[in-house]
């Protein structure tokens, strides 16, 4: 009896801590609430001054381009988390292995022309082709699905339309251009790849059921893509109002210098593909083919992608990777551009 | 960035956007028809939010980091809620017109040039006016009175009345501009707008910036009028 009562008393104690324990956290400085908070009045206290600041001819144009880029991007950011979350939590992982053939090198196109129905934004396409890959597809097929997603799928399809009114061969061309490359890019892993190279991604497992999983899934994927669009968009206004158009005209004249320059502005920049055909759309000095050529460069290659490259298949996969996805989107651009447009 | 400060960004967007749509500013920004893609994309934003508010109630506890490592980027998401809720700015006007070179040239390859609405003056708009006067040498506009809305634009000390044409969003906007001739007001002051009432005139000159032509109109009547809720064409 003594003894049992000693156990009970050392549980009800550790339980009595373990409750106590959220109540008091660690301090570590400021929390990100507090920050934002802070943040939001120091925004208010200084909106007069703010105002004068921004209220510059220069500061204005700025924000105003801006800030339509924004408005106009997000709601197809928004529509693009929602549906990717949809297919990450509700449509079954054995779903993907089922539909693909058995033969790698069939198995290729297969997964680039499902990347045409199943929408995804990029950041969401890494991780799902992480669990396709741990899951025993074919690392080529896993690859191309990952480079078709993004590029070709309605949501980014349906925003290439808009973007460009009255011109629908550029969503042709980028349709074409960016599923020959994906395609390229997977028989190139079948030849070329060594399985060493990719480092298996840990399984992420949601915790507490499908729907918090899907609001998680939204969550992340709208502030993480969001930041990078945000950059994207930043970049876009300062090109169009501070750079004078004669400038960039002389760039932009360049039929190569053209091409090459906005597939290296796509590289760095880190658009989400459902955003990115407004941002080209708003380059309106290049020519038709350097439009192009950043709306496929980009969804296949960038900076924030090598990253989640790296973070997913490691890096010796992400540095061979890259180049080998940049040449062939970059190719496949300048064929369609020269073939479409 | 904790759970807590990412339900108050998704608010501050989602309600941005929201407010945008309510108050018809987001004319200043994307094109009419963007309103259909504003208001859903608003609407789930602010749901997000909120569900994400009634998560951490119902944990009932410090809201901790959440397992996938949010990114420190998503703070970026301030400037926007800047941009749209502290800053707005108003719709692009002269200071963009005067450093952007007429875009008359994207209507080149127009091939017809109907004619003219039946009203007097027919009412038209920049861009037209200008493809008609440059690219089919005006003539559906001979011999008829037409009427153009735009804003003052002063180059070179000379008064020009200009648009910001869209094509997807006011981020590509650029503008059209059109010389006046006659008796002008002397008062026409940069980003006021007006109706010009006037006929077509052979006379041309040339945008320094860019090198395309820009018509003239023969000015009848110029009367100062309240900007449009869309100012863009």
């Amino acid at each position: 009896m003594p003894q049992n009562g000693g156990v009970s008393h050392d549980v009800a104690e550790r339980s009595a801590a373990a409750e106590r324990a959220p109540a008091r956290p660690r301090r570590r400085g400021p929390t990100s609430i507090e920050a934002l908070a802070l943040l939001l009045v120091f925004g208010l206290a200084a909106r007069p001054a703010l105002l004068t600041l921004l209220g510059e001819p220069a500061a204005q144009a700025w924000t105003a381009r801006f800030v339509a880029v924004m408005v106009q991007a997000i709601p197809f950011l928004t529509l693009g988390v929602v549906l990717s979350a949809v297919i990450a939590v509700f449509v079954p992982a054995g779903f993907f292995h089922r539909v693909l053939p058995g033969r790698a090198a069939l198995a290729v196109p297969v997964a680039g022309v499902s990347g045409a129905v199943l929408p995804g934004c990029e950041c969401a396409s890494v991780p799902v082709a992480g669990a396709l890959v741990q899951r025993g597809v074919a690392p080529a097929a896993a690859l191309t699905f990952m480079l078709a997603s993004p590029a070709i799928n309605p949501i980014v399809m349906v925003s290439t339309f808009v973007a460009f009114p009255g011109r629908p061969e550029m969503a042709w061309a980028r349709l074409a251009a960016s599923l020959v490359a994906a395609i390229a890019v997977g028989w190139l892993w079948i030849r070329l790849g060594r399985t060493e190279w990719l480092r298996p991604p840990a399984h992420r497992h949601h915790e507490g059921g499908r729907w918090p999983a899907f609001w998680a899934s939204i969550r992340h994927d709208f502030l993480h893509a969001g930041g990078y669009l945000v950059l994207g968009a930043a970049i876009a206004a300062t090109l169009n109002t501070l750079i004078p158009e004669a400038w960039l005209a002389r760039i932009a004249e360049h039929p190569v210098l053209g091409v090459l320059a906005l597939a290296l502005l796509a590289v760095l920049v880190s658009m989400c593909s459902e955003a990115d055909a407004f941002v080209a759309a708003s380059l309106t000095q290049f020519s038709p083919t350097a439009k192009l050529a950043f709306m496929v460069v980009g969804p296949f290659v960038d900076v924030k992608l090598a990253a989640m490259h790296a973070a997913t298949f490691g890096r010796s996969f992400a540095v061979r990777f890259a180049p080998a996805a940049l040449v062939a989107a970059l190719a496949a651009a300048v064929a369609a551009g020269a073939v479409l447009l | 960035m904790r759970r807590d400060a990412q339900a108050v960004v998704l608010l501050l967007l989602g309600g941005g956007l929201l407010r945008l749509a309510v108050t018809g500013d987001y004319l200043d920004y994307v094109k009419p028809s963007a309103l259909w893609l504003i208001v859903p994309a608003g609407l789930a934003l602010v749901a997000v939010a909120a569900v994400t508010v009634l998560e951490i109630w119902r944990a009932r506890e410090a809201p901790d980091r959440d397992g996938h490592g949010e990114p420190g980027i998503a703070w970026l998401l301030l400037a926007p809620v800047v941009g749209m809720l502290l800053v707005a700015p108003n719709a692009l006007g002269s200071y963009d017109a005067e450093r952007s070179g007429t875009a008359v040239g994207s209507e080149e390859g127009r091939s017809s040039y109907p004619e003219l609405p039946d009203e007097d003056p027919a009412p038209l708009t920049l861009l037209d006016y200008a493809a008609r006067a440059v690219f089919d040498e005006g003539r559906t506009l001979e011999g008829r009175r037409v009427e153009l809305s735009g804003f003052i634009l002063h180059d070179g000390g000379e008064p020009q009345l200009a648009r910001m044409v869209v094509s997807c969003c006011a981020a590509d906007a650029r503008p059209v501009k059109i010389g006046l001739e006659g008796d002008l007001p002397a008062d026409l002051e940069p980003d006021r707008w007006v109706e010009a009432v006037g006929t077509y005139s052979p006379r041309q000159g040339r945008d320094e910036i860019n090198g395309e032509l820009i018509p003239y109109l023969e000015v009848e009547s110029i009367t100062e009028i309240a900007p449009p809720d869309n100012e863009y064409q």
